[in-house]
């Protein structure tokens, strides 16, 4: 074993007692010569189609320096499927979404300009229940169908093995059906930008998200601008949990800062934006079916999951394929048929969030492994110890598992929280080779 | 109308770095004239401590003190690319990045002491702040000698590149097989509640977790992300939810008011155990840990509500509203505990039942 100096230490974090001692500046914390404020007009419905956006009586206002709509963006569309706009155009897919911002002297001027902007909407209905939007006579939330494709299907499918063969083998069939909520990641810091268009036509972004790199693309693309004229200076960050994956206030104070000769622009979201507007973790349901023997093994899994993934497609693609990858478990089932579908409703846009999609498959696979458990009167932590993983199993996608450690991590967990687990369980080893 | 305990546990599982792959991140090392060290890293700092892992591992790698290592904020003119600080993937990956770009820049290290020690540099070592020929450790240059005879007579960068992320996984379309999951990390959870059948409230007891992360390069940086997970969890468990009368709109939470986060109050004493079953791939063996320790505490959350008073809370989270619901439901009333969805229409499919 090499000795190592450093690595392995505990070491407090090096710009730790600078945070907690407010010695840090964070983006919020910036003051800039001639700083303009920004707010922004939100939809106060969740479903409607937009047909005119009259924005001259808050140009009027005096200490309003820029106000922009979709008609100032250079390339309104952005994200993985390129369908979320930067400012609404023609319709409003949820409550809170974005129509007009404002640039102006000070944030209770840009106040009073948002509540001049007359936007004329016409209501429709809000489809809110991702079942209903799976159907076929639903209400469409984009115009192109309700469901995120994956390569042609409107599902991610995993399959290995026969499920089918595995269900008329198995002495017992157990269903079990699981919701998640949907969640606020809730940083600290809301979410914010100061921003800067330069004399050579640089726009400089003080950035607070998670991907600057990520980010420098897609406000490059949204400026259509070559990414060097896109200046990003980011890396402290209060709070992020995903919340900060996703542009939220960069491209909106990117393309005001366009607009206002020079002047930087500067955008701090309130609790309440956070809270209405923000990404958000989906509400996910799912369906599990497990073929399971009288000694206590998985030997068939069906899982259909159905992510409610919001307004616009964003990362749901992202996040349901890999909760389909992981969804069966860290347990060695042979045969698995998962279905992981994301479904398009009329609510703020769900994105990344601590967990990615696998926050949701754990609670379902610990849940419905817990009701095999109790319905075969099995101990909780043999049926676990029973079907975990060792190094050489397959994963969902037949890939070879190696440096397996869930076995250790029940171990673990039991001898610290004092469980006496029975000898054969603590014998166990991920690397120990399995019996053919 | 009582007070009653139950134990629940869970197991979990979770993937270091982008599903799929194709997530870059990249380093630059260089040294200063004084011997200082700037590393150069695209990688956001959540939080979670990235910056002070890459300045441990860059100490380590070059032999100097680590109050001598610089790790910059992110500004795009000078740092290279990172992905992005998601899916638990920067101390693997920036990690990794760290390790190449340490290894290059040590090699110029060791090729400038060389020439000023007369040897081959395959003789030498880096150790204490200095660079020391292997069999005569008497022979020796303080690294901050090197850096300034490398820049001042040699005219020489010393500087190392590194980059590092999984390739773009193949994936079968039809069966999903192939490799877009890396490098595993695993964890288990133990909690205990105690549930109040008169109120339906829940109060969490204890939380007792282990979790494999591979080598912990930093211990203390790997519990406070335990700690931050288990309060993330609990709050996921027991009270976040934002469509109280899901899937309408109605009372959407606006502010902490009418959205409960876990407070200090709420969060049990805490005990963790570091597992290490280091991985192949992972700088020093580290494996992704920053997700994975807020997904177990939910399942053994409502495992152990189910010990405690046998009913099976399946519409997360458990609120006081939902465990009385499903205790009166228990009792025989006409109640739904919870969220019940409608017979689902499965499109395009030939899934029978």
């Amino acid at each position: 074993m090499t000795e190592h100096k450093y690595v392995g230490q505990r070491l407090p974090r090096y710009d730790g007692m600078q945070h907690v001692t407010g010695k840090t500046q964070f983006v919020g914390d910036m003051r800039m010569h001639g700083m303009l404020y920004v707010k922004a007009w939100r939809s106060p419905v969740a479903s409607a189609t937009i047909s005119r956006i009259d924005v001259s009586q808050a140009k009027a206002l005096p200490g309003v320096v820029a106000v922009i709509t979709h008609e100032q963006v250079p390339n309104n569309r952005y994200g993985f499927a390129g369908d979320f706009p930067v400012l609404a155009d023609t319709e409003i897919r949820y409550k809170g979404q974005e129509v007009a911002a404002v640039a102006a002297e000070t944030e209770e001027i840009a106040r009073q300009a948002v509540e001049l902007i007359k936007v004329d909407y016409k209501e429709r209905p809000a489809v809110l229940d991702p079942f209903e939007a799976m159907r076929p006579d639903s209400a469409k939330v984009s115009p192109t169908g309700n469901f995120v494709m994956f390569d042609g299907k409107p599902y991610r499918p995993v399959i290995r093995g026969d499920v089918e063969a595995a269900f008329a083998q198995a002495d017992h069939i157990i269903e079990g059906y699981f919701r998640t909520a949907a969640q606020e990641h809730c940083p600290i810091e809301t979410q914010t930008s100061v921003v800067q268009t330069d004399s050579m036509g640089r726009t400089h972004i003080h950035t607070v998200t998670q991907a600057v790199f990520f980010n420098q693309g897609t406000l490059a693309s949204i400026l259509k601008k070559p990414q060097s004229m896109v200046h990003m200076l980011g890396g402290i960050v209060g709070g992020g949990f995903g919340a900060k994956n996703d542009p939220h206030t960069d491209h909106i104070c990117a393309v005001l800062s366009l607009y206002t000769n020079g002047r930087p622009v500067r955008w701090i979201w309130t609790r309440e934006e956070e809270f209405v507007a923000s990404t958000q973790r989906g509400a996910t349901h799912m369906f599990f079916k497990d073929a399971v023997t009288n000694d206590g093994h998985i030997i068939g899994r069906q899982v259909r999951s159905v992510r409610d993934g919001g307004a616009y497609v964003l990362t749901n693609d992202y996040v349901a394929a890999k909760h389909a990858f992981a969804v069966s478990g860290p347990y060695n089932i042979p045969n698995i048929r998962t279905h992981a579908y994301a479904v398009l409703t009329n609510r703020r846009p769900t994105s990344s969030m601590r967990g990615f999609g696998i926050y949701q498959a754990s609670i379902g696979h610990e849940l419905q492994i817990e009701h095999i458990a109790k319905q075969l009167g099995m101990d909780s932590w043999r049926i676990r110890f029973l079907n975990a993983v060792h190094d050489g199993d397959l994963s969902a996608t037949q890939a070879v598992l190696k440096n397996c450690g869930l076995i250790e991590s029940l171990q673990q967990t039991a001898e610290r929280a004092g469980v006496k687990l029975d000898d054969e369980f603590l014998q166990l080893s991920s690397k120990a080779v399995r019996e053919a | 109308m009582a007070k009653k305990r139950g134990v629940g546990i869970s197991a979990v599982w979770y993937p270091t770095g982008m599903s799929g792959g194709g997530d870059p991140s990249q380093a630059i090392i260089k040294m200063q004239p004084d011997g200082s060290v700037d590393v150069l890293i695209g990688t956001v700092d959540i939080g979670q401590g990235v910056r002070t892992v890459v300045r441990q591992i860059a100490a380590e790698e070059l032999g100097v003190p680590i109050e001598r290592v610089s790790v910059t904020v992110v500004d795009t003119d000078s740092s290279p690319l990172d992905t992005g600080t998601f899916a638990s993937r920067a101390t693997h990956q920036t990690g990794n990045a760290v390790l190449q770009a340490a290894a290059e820049a040590r090699q110029v290290l060791l090729e400038v002491g060389a020439q000023q020690l007369g040897v081959e540099p395959e003789a030498l070592v880096l150790e204490n702040d200095t660079v020391v020929v292997k069999d005569h450790p008497e022979q020796a240059i303080p690294i901050p000698d090197v850096a300034s005879h490398a820049t001042w007579a040699e005219r020489r960068l010393i500087a190392g590149r590194g980059a590092f992320g999984w390739a773009v996984a193949k994936v079968d379309s039809e069966t999903g097989q192939g490799e877009p999951l890396h490098t595993m990390a695993y964890g288990a959870t133990l909690a205990e509640v105690e549930v109040d059948t008169e109120t339906g409230e829940v109060k969490v007891l204890k939380l007792v977790s282990a979790y494999d992360c591979g080598k912990a390069i930093n211990r203390l940086l790997v519990e406070g992300q335990i700690d931050g997970g288990a309060a993330m969890g609990l709050g996921s468990a027991l009270m976040e939810e934002l469509h109280p009368y899901y899937p309408s709109l109605e009372h959407h939470p606006t502010g902490f008011f009418s959205y409960m986060l876990p407070t200090a109050k709420d969060v049990p004493p805490l005990e963790a155990v570091i597992v290490e079953m280091n991985s192949d791939t992972g700088p020093y063996g580290a494996k992704g840990i920053g997700e994975m320790t807020a997904n177990s505490q939910a399942p053994a959350i409502i495992n152990a509500i189910h010990d405690a008073i046998g009913v099976w809370i399946t519409d997360i989270p458990a609120t006081s509203e939902k465990v009385l619901r499903a205790i009166e439901a228990q009792a025989g009333e006409d109640i739904q505990p919870g969220y019940v969805p409608p017979e689902p229409y499965w499109p395009h499919e030939a899934i029978a039942g």
